[in-house]
């Protein structure tokens, strides 16, 4: 019954089975963003106030929340590659990195370009969009660690500490809209209460973010691959995969 | 407090006092540092007066980060960090005394000089007091903090740049809450929040900081 955990540990497997879960994984992609994008753009209504401005939440929020989440699935993963010594926790920790640093900065683009219609202005210092800010940094500071040691045993070990410490931002950034003053909004989607918003617009967010999770599992495996290829490079059955395809 | 740690942090300290470069020059650019601004910015007293827990906050905060290097480097390269290690010395215990010694000889000078910088800045004495207290309870978070990042670094060819980049995201906390409880005491409002939160932050980095560095400097060291 264990069998498929442990395997999850051996490169090997993990190539070939991401290589079959590939193909689904991008055709879900594709699907959900046209079924999400079809009814965040046509079927949801505007806002009465923001107007069409609106639909920038169909991006902002998925790339927002997952911003969040892969920086967990960072941290975690590279907690256990730590302490259990297991290589793939690492190769994935080491894959979500930049990753995560785009959907982050995806998040304050289309933050930015839908503050400036609606609050007036880019930018402002408050505390949600500078915790997100901190958490780019610490995304490069991952990354830019990880590129230092000349070891990658070492590299992966002392990134992993990195992403350990810096997962205290996490809460900062997600309860900071009701610890703070901020011109930005709190949360419209909760699990316990009714949520704050339009039926419709709910159901092409909740797609949406659908959609970018299934694509970020999408984008993680096949860097994930990639990252296989490269480490185990010298190991013989990668060898007979690209001298025999 | 145990007798091993103690010997630690007095060793740390007599260490870096016998070079008084670790000792002055973070507190020569502190005060270079914040000398600047009068002459970029402005030199009217009210918007000094303004400007003045800030520039003293990141002042002293990177005046902290410089500091950081003196205690491990030269420790690391000549391999009295091993001998230590080797000898049994648990890695938390080298990571503490350190910070606390690193606090003792940069951040308590800067506690004390920082008056010096709001009288120059026009401060009133009221705020002036104020600044003293949140940089009492900040500095030795920020330590504590700067350690994780040295500890990571340790051995790196470029690892002054890639420090700044670590530490400086997890420093953000400690300066916002620091420069605006300053900037509350000012204008009069209550600032109480803003020094329980430093101290919060103080105790938290104090419980994580010790742990986090000793596993990042087992991995630089072996």
């Amino acid at each position: 019954m264990w069998t498929w955990f442990f395997q999850l540990a051996s490169p090997k497997w993990v190539y070939r089975f991401s290589d079959k879960l590939l193909p689904w994984f991008r055709a879900a992609t594709l699907i959900l963003f046209v079924v999400g994008l079809v009814l965040g753009l046509l079927f949801s209504p505007v806002d009465y106030q923001q107007g069409n401005t609106v639909r920038i939440l169909y991006i902002h929020v998925p790339a927002a929340f997952l911003s969040m989440f892969v920086y967990v699935l960072m941290a975690i993963s590279g907690g256990i590659g730590f302490i259990w010594r297991i290589k793939m926790a690492h190769i994935v920790s080491v894959s979500c990195a930049p990753i995560g640093a785009i959907f982050t900065f995806l998040a304050l683009v289309t933050g930015a370009v839908w503050g400036k219609p609606t609050w007036g202005t880019y930018w402002v210092w408050d505390a949600r969009l500078t915790s997100e800010l901190i958490l780019l940094f610490l995304y490069l500071g991952f990354m830019a660690l990880h590129n230092a040691f000349d070891d990658r045993k070492t590299a992966d070990r002392a990134s992993a500490v990195l992403a350990l410490v810096g997962l205290v931002n996490i809460p900062i950034i997600h309860f900071s809209v009701e610890w703070w003053n901020s011109l930005h909004q709190g949360a419209t989607i909760s699990k316990f209460e009714k949520p704050s918003m339009d039926v419709d617009m709910l159901k092409a967010l909740l797609m949406m973010i659908a959609a970018f999770q299934v694509y970020f599992i999408t984008v993680l495996l096949q860097r994930v691959k990639a990252e296989i290829l490269e480490r185990e490079k010298l190991s013989g059955w990668v060898k007979k995969l690209v001298t025999n395809e | 407090m145990n007798s091993q740690l103690l010997s630690l942090i007095k060793r740390e300290i007599s260490v870096v006092m016998r070079s008084q470069s670790e000792f002055v020059y973070p507190l020569a650019f502190f005060v270079i540092v914040t000398s600047l601004f009068p002459l970029a910015v402005t030199p009217d007293p009210v918007q000094l007066a303004f400007i003045a827990p800030g520039v003293i906050w990141v002042a002293a905060l990177l005046s902290i980060l410089l500091s950081l290097n003196g205690f491990y480097q030269a420790d690391y390269e000549e391999g009295g960090l091993e001998q230590l290690i080797l000898a049994g010395v648990s890695g938390s215990n080298i990571v503490f005394a350190k910070s606390i010694a690193n606090w003792v000889v940069t951040g308590l000078p800067l506690v004390l000089v920082a008056p010096i910088i709001g009288f120059l800045f026009n401060m009133d004495v009221y705020a002036n007091g104020i600044a003293m207290l949140s940089l009492f309870l900040g500095t030795p978070s920020l330590c504590f903090i700067g350690s994780i990042g040295m500890c990571l670094t340790l051995g790196l060819r470029n690892g002054g740049v890639l420090l700044t980049l670590l530490v400086l995201p997890l420093f953000i906390p400690v300066l916002i809450f620091g420069a605006s409880s300053i900037g509350a005491a000012s204008i009069g409002v209550n600032y109480s929040g803003q020094l329980a939160i430093l101290g919060a932050l103080l105790i938290f980095s104090i419980m994580v900081a010790p742990f986090a560095g000793a596993a990042a400097m087992k991995i630089s060291i072996d």
